[in-house]
């Protein structure tokens, strides 16, 4: 704890905020000061810089929960200084994470005895766990195969190209191929019949998507259990299904119950869902379950000895705060069942009715579907007005809104898209002035008389390619191509594979 | 947003503690049907936590568990912003960048006046040595196949006293651990045999600045050194790797001429734990390149996140900005001297502890004055009682310190350690050096573990033990009871003792 010097109590021009001279001096980038400053002084000058982030909570972009009561977050705050991972030293956190565990693996219907302890771990969001499920479908593959005395350094995962990143993550860094059943237009999902052929004996898993990053579709989850029992009948693999409820585990069981996905399929594993998306925590939780002690492979479980108690972990990350599990449980219990209904509801409606103005205006086709996470993702019908979606998404900046513009995954990268995510904290009224500002926007642009505008343009571009040729030695030729390539740079065409959305 | 419903302002709930949640036990495998309100959820919760620890009696833990308020303030207006999403929080990047190059620079990385350095906030040390790790394992098997040779057995060599986090990333990503073992009154990695070790399957090697056993730096210098040597020889060209995450924040402050940074030439990445003596709490960790070919670029993510292109080497993706923002708070707050001063205080209240202990006469400490902050002690003579028993006891007076066996192959040392951190006044040590005397007293007037166990054990073989009276009159007599005898010198006695003596080797964290 640094106590104050003499030299910083004595200076009065120290005790006015603005007129302390660390107002004056930029904030060091690249080297650490070498002095101290006052603890008032570095709240201020940090504070003032994050005013220019966004709000959160105009960041229309982001399934991650951004408000939570005021008492949860007295809860949080008052463990911030808790290492999680210290079981020994808090047990009744880590008795709250177990009980976490629990809740969510009986909502997925796991098989798991009353009052038996459901196998399932909290990680730090949907990445982390995808990669501790896909690591157990590895080494269970592996173990099979040589006991089978076959081959197994080729291991593969089926997924629709519509994955989120993290699964490209875990094919590459865990030395797994990834095989992807690419989209067409107007079916942005997985199709499980392509997916059921690509399986062959080396792959590890089939992973389905329950509520897809792109639309918030959910994929048929039964139907893929019911081809691939087919398949394994035929074959003798066991091919089993992992499901990626990032967004849709929060939201299915309590908006379409009757919906098969969870491990009411025998296929189903393991299924992994971010509880900081639809359930409604901040950033900085995930929970990943496994259907059964089977399927999570012992050797890949730690056993350590903290501070003198045995524990087994399975997690890739050992230090962090316990805030977020304690955010998790407060939810689960403070809004059971019937709150999550209710705010679940309350996001569909939101949707619907975003999904209705929208239409109205007669301009956009809608891509979401009505079952499914509630997001509202939608398009330009006519392409020819020379503005595209991305402009759209920047002119709606200006309002303070943040929606993203994306092209959808192989093979339909031809198709841009905006996307709207509902959130518990995005209320009718906020639906009704973003929609109104989507059509100032479109009012905006037909100012600019598009098509005069294309035809302006083109005979100014060849004009250009003229001039370009004269100065073709000169550097000026680099900003003439700059100004027509910052368009075309996020031209579909350009869309390298590596780049994914979130 | 749940609004309350009419039920709710029934006037038996309004008092928290009259209220009927307070009675029902929470939920533990279900989730619950109904709603409750959110006071009541707040108050239950609470509660529940107060049989929790007190986070900043753990002499157990590295992890910081006291920020000032004005951080604490940051912290929680940051609580919901997702950190990932870099283009809608420009400025929280930006702060991350700032830390990467201020600790980047901390470290020496050879990076010219206005150069990014390269590097990452982490969850923790343990994600930073996985993509540390997976960086090494990648450029090896570039390197590999290039030459046309078979890449399928990397391994990494490191000391059988590495934290738990190497042996999960050589089991989750597939690579042989290669350990060092230890020895009596050598607590650490030994250089000449870690070098002895390296073969061409070698990805790197990994040498650990504070020890998590004692708090001991590794002789980076040294290492570097003999390696290189080998290397020339060889050809194989392996780099080494340093886990600082406890002495990344201690070395350059207390000791800047100590060489084990970037400024050694095989030194290709360091991690570092924020949430340790970088003052931050738990969730936050640093891995920093020496430059842009120690990172393959076949590993970094481009993302089009919200229509813009940002490269990422992470494992996790969405998490809270707050650390971030209070690493940079840190930072800027302490400066140098802020730092310098506090690792001193740390150094200097650890000393004290130190003498304190010595003056007892009873223990002989086994972590060095170059080194973290933190007291491994362990008892001069442990045969009547263990330091697992001095852990025990000082539990009741609300201290945690924790009770180990080294790592193999000195695992017959157990010992006890106390870590110093900016929150462990002076006061404070001499307390904890009064209850431990405290302790020992109380100890010295039990009976051994040894007797007390083989006590019960005969007791729960021979119940028939507690009936004879010879017994209870003195011990001279016991050698005419021919029951008690006959039974001393059986089996079970032999395996009470036994088992009692076997000690099982655990790992420390």
């Amino acid at each position: 704890m640094v106590l104050p010097t003499a030299a910083e109590s004595d200076n009065p021009a120290n005790s006015c905020m603005f007129a302390s001279r660390y107002m004056q001096s930029p904030l060091p980038r690249f080297r650490m000061p070498e002095k101290s400053i006052p603890k008032d002084a570095a709240y201020q000058i940090i504070n003032d810089e994050l005013m220019l982030d966004g709000n959160p909570r105009l960041n229309l972009a982001s399934f991650v929960t951004t408000w939570m009561e005021p008492e949860c977050d007295k809860l949080m705050m008052s463990a911030v200084n808790k290492n999680y991972v210290d079981m020994d030293e808090y047990p009744v956190t880590t008795d709250l994470q177990n009980r976490c565990v629990n809740m969510i693996a009986r909502l997925f219907h796991a098989e798991v005895e009353d009052g038996d302890q459901a196998v399932g771990c909290a990680t730090v969001g949907s990445s982390e766990a995808i990669m501790l499920a896909g690591l157990a479908f590895k080494r269970k593959w592996q173990n099979k195969r040589k006991a089978q005395g076959k081959p197994y350094d080729k291991p593969n995962i089926v997924t629709g190209s519509n994955v989120q990143v993290c699964w490209e993550k875990f094919a590459r860094y865990f030395e797994v191929e990834l095989k992807e059943v690419k989209l067409r237009e107007g079916y942005y999902v997985m199709d499980p019949k392509k997916a059921a052929e690509m399986v062959d004996e080396n792959t590890i898993c089939v992973c389905a998507i329950l509520g897809s990053t792109y639309n918030g579709e959910f994929e048929d989850v039964k139907m893929l259990n019911d081809l691939l029992v087919q398949k394994n009948k035929e074959t003798g693999w066991n091919t089993p299904i992992h499901v990626d409820a990032a967004s849709g585990g929060f939201i299915a069981p309590f908006l379409y119950p009757d919906l098969e996905w969870d491990f009411r399929l025998p296929l189903v594993r393991s299924i992994n869902v971010s509880g900081h998306k639809y359930g409604l925590v901040y950033a900085g939780v995930g929970w990943v379950v496994w259907r059964s002690k089977q399927d999570l492979p012992e050797e890949l479980i730690f056993h350590i000895n903290y501070l003198g108690a045995d524990q087994p972990t399975f997690t890739l990350n050992f230090s962090k705060g316990a805030s977020q599990i304690i955010g998790q449980y407060y939810q689960l219990i403070r809004l059971g069942f019937e709150g999550y209904k209710l705010i679940m509801e309350n996001c569909r409606t939101n949707a619907r009715y975003l999904t209705e103005i929208l239409e109205k205006t007669g301009r956009f086709t809608i891509l979401s579907k009505d079952v499914g996470v509630p997001v509202v993702a939608f398009s330009l019908k006519d392409k020819s007005l020379g503005h595209d979606e991305y402009e759209i998404s920047d002119h709606l900046r200006k309002f303070g809104w943040v929606v993203p513009a994306y092209t959808m995954a192989p093979d339909a990268q031809h198709v841009l898209l905006l996307r709207v995510v509902v959130r518990e904290d995005f209320s009718r009224t906020l639906a009704e002035r973003l929609a109104h500002n989507i059509e100032e926007v479109l009012h905006e642009f037909e100012a600019l008389h598009p098509k005069i505008t294309k035809v302006v343009k083109e005979i100014l571009v060849t004009e250009d390619e003229k001039n370009d040729q004269v100065e073709a030695k000169e550097n000026s030729k680099k900003t003439h191509e700059n100004r027509r390539r910052g368009r075309q740079a996020r031209h579909p065409d350009s869309v390298d594979k590596t780049k994914g959305i979130c | 947003m749940v609004l309350s419903r009419a039920t709710d302002s029934d006037g038996s709930i309004h008092s928290t503690f009259a209220s009927r949640y307070v009675q029902e036990s929470l939920p533990r495998f279900q989730m619950p049907e109904r709603s409750i309100p959110k006071d009541a959820a707040y108050q239950i919760i609470s509660d529940e936590l107060m049989l929790d620890g007190n986070p900043r009696l753990n002499l157990a833990s590295f992890v910081t568990t006291w920020m000032e308020p004005e951080c604490d303030k940051l912290i929680m207006q940051a609580i919901n912003k997702n950190y990932v999403d870099m283009d809608e929080y420009p400025v929280t990047t930006e702060l991350q960048n700032r830390c990467v190059n201020i600790i980047a620079n901390l470290f020496n990385a050879p990076l010219s006046n206005e150069e990014e350095a390269v590097g990452v906030g982490t969850v923790g040390s343990s994600e930073a040595i996985m993509l540390a790790g997976l960086a090494f394992k990648r450029k090896w098997q570039n390197k590999r196949k290039a030459e046309g040779k078979p890449y399928d057995k990397p391994n990494i060599v490191t000391g059988a006293n590495v934290q738990v986090c190497w042996e999960k990333f050589a089991r989750y990503f597939e690579v042989e651990l290669k350990e060092v073992k230890l020895r009596k009154d050598y607590y650490i990695m030994d250089p000449v045999k870690a070098v002895e070790m390296v073969d061409e399957n070698t990805i790197c090697v990994a040498a650990i600045l504070g020890s998590t056993y004692n708090g001991e730096f590794e002789d980076v210098k040294l290492l570097n050194d003999l390696l290189l040597q080998k290397n020339k020889e060889t050809g194989w060209d392996t780099p080494i790797h340093v886990d600082a995450a406890s002495g990344g924040f201690i070395a350059p402050f207390l000791y800047p001429d100590l060489e084990w940074d970037f400024r050694l030439p095989l030194v290709k990445s360091i991690n570092v734990s924020g949430h340790k003596y970088g003052l931050v709490y738990a969730g936050i960790g640093w891995v920093i390149w020496r430059a842009k070919q120690d990172l393959p670029e076949e590993l970094i993510f481009h993302i089009n996140y919200l229509g813009a292109d940002q490269p990422t080497f992470t494992l996790n993706f969405s998490k809270g900005a707050s650390q971030i923002i209070a690493q940079y708070y840190q930072l800027i707050r302490l400066g140098f001297e802020g730092y310098r001063n506090i690792m001193s205080n740390c150094a200097a209240n650890a000393k004290a502890l130190a003498d304190g202990l010595v003056r007892t006469g009873r223990f002989d400490i086994l972590s060095k004055e170059v080194g973290v902050p933190l007291v491994a002690f362990s008892l001069k003579d442990n045969s009547k009682h263990d330091e697992y028993e001095i852990a025990d006891h000082l539990r009741r007076y609300g201290w945690i310190v924790p009770a180990y066996t080294m790592a193999p192959d000195a695992q017959q040392v157990t010992l006890l350690r106390v870590v110093v951190r900016e929150d462990f006044n002076r006061s404070l040590a001499e307390r904890l050096v009064r209850d431990i005397e405290k302790v020992l007293h109380e100890l010295d007037a039990l009976p051994s573990k040894l007797v007390t166990e083989v006590t019960a054990s005969l007791v729960e073989s021979h119940p028939e033990l507690k009936e004879v009276k010879d017994i209870d009159i003195d011990s001279t007599k016991l050698n005419s009871c021919h029951v008690f005898n006959e039974v001393l010198n059986s089996q079970k006695a032999v395996k009470a003792w036994k088992k009692f003596v076997a000690q099982k080797a655990n790992r420390v964290c």
